[in-house]
């Protein structure tokens, strides 16, 4: 059957030696490769659940009186937006999972490829050959973000509108173009003539999400063809891959995988509440709720605009408004620039232009480890600055400390972090075998009464002694007799071929 | 698996098929069945195979009983709970399955350099160099010809795709509804009367006739506030802007434009929650505090004869957040 199959395919294209070489693919066995993994799948489900949300979803501003099941917001005038999100939310069997699933996902997505990008930095694998990957994944991240804001924009409601009101006075606060751009993006001024809503929702569900998937299909062409990097390790080198092939120890791990994240951002859809728009209330251009605070992925950028002083320049009959352009047109564009460019000043930092396969480990690149660790740093302290007004109420002491207390922190806090961890690496160089798992470290006292700090013997049985790695083996071959092979599971789904004579 | 293959395609099984590339490395290799590597990494395989079996009943029990409850009308929590559990447990079974019951390895593959001989690349590039050539040295004419309608078929095609798009902004920011005279009415449309508010009262303010398009809400929004007379600061030029202890500013914020919508009685003081700007409500709505640059606009208001709170005239300045026209 498959063999039939399989020739009627070839004969048509050609497909058993690139297909079989496919199917024979390493894929190397760490636990930080799944980050990547949990944004692809991320990224699945939230197509999946998003073409169900489209099923029901009206991108529409026009304003209607509400008369659906929820019953404190009957009578209220609200747009279709809103209304049709309400309904998702009430009206339809699973509604509400699913949408809160989808902004469980897009949450995920954009925290795995966070976290996915630090492995990449921490661990070097962005230099030669992989600069060009490293450009595509800086671009997702981006893309990712835009399309995130835009989809949180999408159901008209009072937070989400008041986000939008920020991001028209964010393009208003360009230098020349400004206001031309915020007019041909709302259809004239703010909220515009109720084309923002249909065209968010177009670039939302259609022409972003098609580019994203197209540099996703092209981050893993990229991949396969320049083959995964690995950890040094027994039998790796520069010129190998070492791990599980593709078929089918990885594909059972990691369709099992699509399961488990598909399985955890049901149940966070299902029971953690997520954006309840029906407490929120629908858009009013005149209201305003008290705790406004945008998705996690905008937290820095938000507290990057509270902590900047309010400068704006005024003179030659213009004004440019410094307090927003700053922190939140020019940074980031200045941030996602250097992203861009790392790979290329580290190159030109190290001078080193040799191709790498094996990654680093951090502690033995100190220097790039500590930079890493202070703009970490750094992020997260405008993070935190997002919640001026939470920490104040928290701490009880006075906005106005908060305030200043975050204009030393950001400047601080990545200077000291980097410093630490510079120091960190070093001592860490210093001491062999440290960092490895499941050895004690025990105190031993000298026969001279000297003391001595050494790793313990691995318990018997402890460690798993892994075997010197070999080829895939395309075929099986030897009796299938022994019953304890079978109780073994092994050679399953590896094809068996008869011994040749 | 049909086993008693009709394989015969040649090489197959065979050690060192004829497609070797490796020295010593056969293309396609083979195993036997008692190779170690074949081995699944579980100490106790019987063990591991009956704690994936148990993942995979409970993965089934799981999204049948999803399946069960959405027939019957569904529950948000508990559907959560079992199609995610369920989703998950078969997700773990299928990982674990493969992780502790298949071949254990490791495996390994070979890296070939991504860079070409050198030949090859002389060759690519002398295809697109000397063969462009051609094309530039005999006919550079057209080619200039090809370049400006390209060029001016981009500049053409920006029309459509962006200028139509919306207005111009022209004065549209420079400008709200309100006018000499304007009646201040609230968002039902109610005009307000002298004897409103309560001194530490407040209230969002509209032009009468200005409240059906939301454009227009969100341009024109005025807070109107009665503080006590007795501390206002009242800076020249602006001495009949507030009677009877009424003071009006725009409700846009002068920062990033959210509505400044809490008034603190209290501290008199207008804070605005999107970035935390305080404005000193008594001394001019100046910014005391936060990110906001600028004061926000006030509206010079009057009581006409019948005790209507009427604007004296529009705002004297562009409302709102800053922007490259503005002067
Ligand atoms: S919009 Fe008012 S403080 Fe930023």
């Amino acid at each position: 059957m498959i063999d039939e199959g399989l020739r009627w395919m070839d004969d048509r294209l050609g497909i058993s030696k690139g297909g079989r070489s496919f199917l024979d693919k390493i894929f190397p066995d760490h636990w930080s490769f799944l980050l990547g993994e949990i944004a692809l799948y991320s990224f699945v489900v939230l197509v999946a659940t998003g073409i169900f949300l489209t099923l029901y979803f009206v991108p529409s501003a026009q304003q209607i009186v509400y008369h659906g099941a929820y019953a404190p917001l009957r009578g209220t005038k609200v747009s279709e937006a809103y209304a049709s999100t309400l309904n998702i939310s009430f009206g339809v069997r699973s509604g509400l999972v699913i949408r809160q699933m989808h902004h469980w996902a897009a949450d995920v997505f954009l925290g795995a490829i966070a976290v996915h990008m630090i492995r990449i930095f921490f661990t070097g694998a962005y230099r030669k050959p992989r600069e060009l990957n490293w450009i595509v994944g800086v671009t997702l991240l981006t893309l990712g973000i835009v399309n995130g804001f835009l989809g949180y924009s999408l159901p008209d409601d009072l937070i989400s509108g008041t986000g939008l009101r920020i991001a028209y006075s964010i393009i208003l606060s360009i230098p020349l173009v400004g206001s031309y751009l915020a007019f041909f993006l709302f259809g004239g001024a703010f909220p515009g003539n109720g084309s923002i809503i249909p065209r968010m929702f177009i670039l939302h569900v259609l022409i972003l999400p098609v580019i994203i998937g197209g540099l996703i299909a092209a981050h893993l062409g990229l991949l396969v063809r320049q083959k995964h990097t690995q950890f040094p390790g027994k039998g790796r080198t520069e010129d190998n891959v070492v791990g599980s092939p593709m078929f089918p120890t990885f594909m059972a791990k990691t369709t099992g995988f699509l399961f488990m994240v598909t399985g955890v951002l049901w149940a966070l859809g299902g029971l953690v509440q997520i954006n309840p728009i029906w407490q929120f209330g629908p858009y009013v251009p005149y209201k305003i709720s008290y705790a406004v605070q945008p998705d996690w992925y905008m937290g820095w950028l938000d507290g990057a605009l509270r902590i900047m002083p309010s400068w704006e320049f005024t003179g030659f009959g213009h004004t440019i408004p410094l307090e927003i352009f700053l922190p939140a047109v020019l940074f980031p564009g200045l941030t996602f620039g250097l992203f861009y460019a790392w790979p290329f000043i580290e190159a030109k930092l190290t001078h080193d232009r040799a191709v790498h396969h094996l990654l680093d480990r951090p502690r033995d690149r100190p220097k790039r480890t500590a930079i890493g660790a202070a703009a970490l740093a750094f992020y997260f302290v405008l993070f935190c600055a997002s919640s001026t007004d939470v920490l104040a109420n928290f701490f009880q002491v006075s906005l106005n400390i908060v305030l200043w207390s975050f204009r030393f922190l950001v400047f601080i806090v990545p200077i000291v972090a980097g410093l630490v961890t510079y120091r960190i690496c070093l001592d860490m160089a210093g001491v062999p075998g440290i960092g490895k798992r499941k050895r004690a470290l025990v105190v031993v006292r000298s026969a001279e009464g000297e003391y001595e700090t050494i790793p313990s013997e691995p318990r018997p049985g402890d460690e798993h002694e892994e075997l010197p790695p070999m080829p895939v083996p395309v075929a099986i071959e030897g009796e299938d007799d022994s019953e304890e092979l079978e109780t073994a599971g092994a050679g399953e789904g590896i094809r068996r071929v008869p011994r040749r004579p | 698996m049909s086993d008693g293959a009709t394989d015969a395609t040649g090489g197959t099984g065979a050690t060192g098929g004829t497609g070797a590339t490796e020295v010593g490395v056969p293309a396609y290799p083979v195993a036997s069945f008692d190779d170690p590597h074949l081995l699944p990494l579980a100490k106790n395989p019987r063990r591991a195979e009956a704690v994936v079996a148990v993942f995979l009943v409970l993965g089934i029990l799981g999204v049948a009983a999803y399946g069960a409850l959405y027939w019957v009308g569904g529950q948000t929590q508990w559907e959560g709970v079992f199609l995610g559990g369920g989703l998950f447990c078969i997700g773990f079974g299928l990982s674990a399955w493969g992780k502790y019951l298949l071949p254990q390895g490791p495996f390994v593959e070979q890296r070939h350099p991504m860079a070409s001989p050198e030949e090859d690349r002389k060759a690519m590039t002398s295809a697109i160099v000397d063969r462009g050539g051609i094309v530039v040295k005999r006919r550079g004419f057209l080619g200039g010809l090809l370049g400006a309608g390209m060029g001016i078929f981009g500049v053409v095609a920006a029309f459509p795709l962006i200028r139509s798009l919306g207005p111009v902004p022209g004065k549209t920011l420079d400008r709200t509804n309100w006018r000499a005279g304007s009646r201040l009415v609230d968002f039902t449309g109610r005009p307000v009367s002298v004897h409103d508010l309560e001194v530490g009262g407040a209230l969002t303010v509209f032009p009468e006739g200005y409240l059906d398009s939301e454009q227009d809400q969100a341009m024109d929004q005025t807070m109107l506030i009665r503080a006590g007379s007795a501390d206002i600061v009242t800076r020249p030029g602006r001495e009949t802007w507030g009677p009877e202890g009424y003071l009006a500013f725009s409700k846009v914020c002068t920062h990033a434009g959210c509505p400044v919508g809490l008034y603190e009685e209290q501290t008199q003081q207008l804070l605005c929650p999107c970035h935390q700007s305080l404005f000193d409500v008594l001394d001019g709505a100046v910014p005391v505090f936060g990110p906001a640059p600028r004061p926000l606009p006030q509206l010079p208001l009057v009581v006409d004869a019948d005790g209507w709170l009427r604007a004296q005239s529009g705002y004297d300045q562009p409302v709102g957040p800053g922007f490259w026209e503005r002067s």
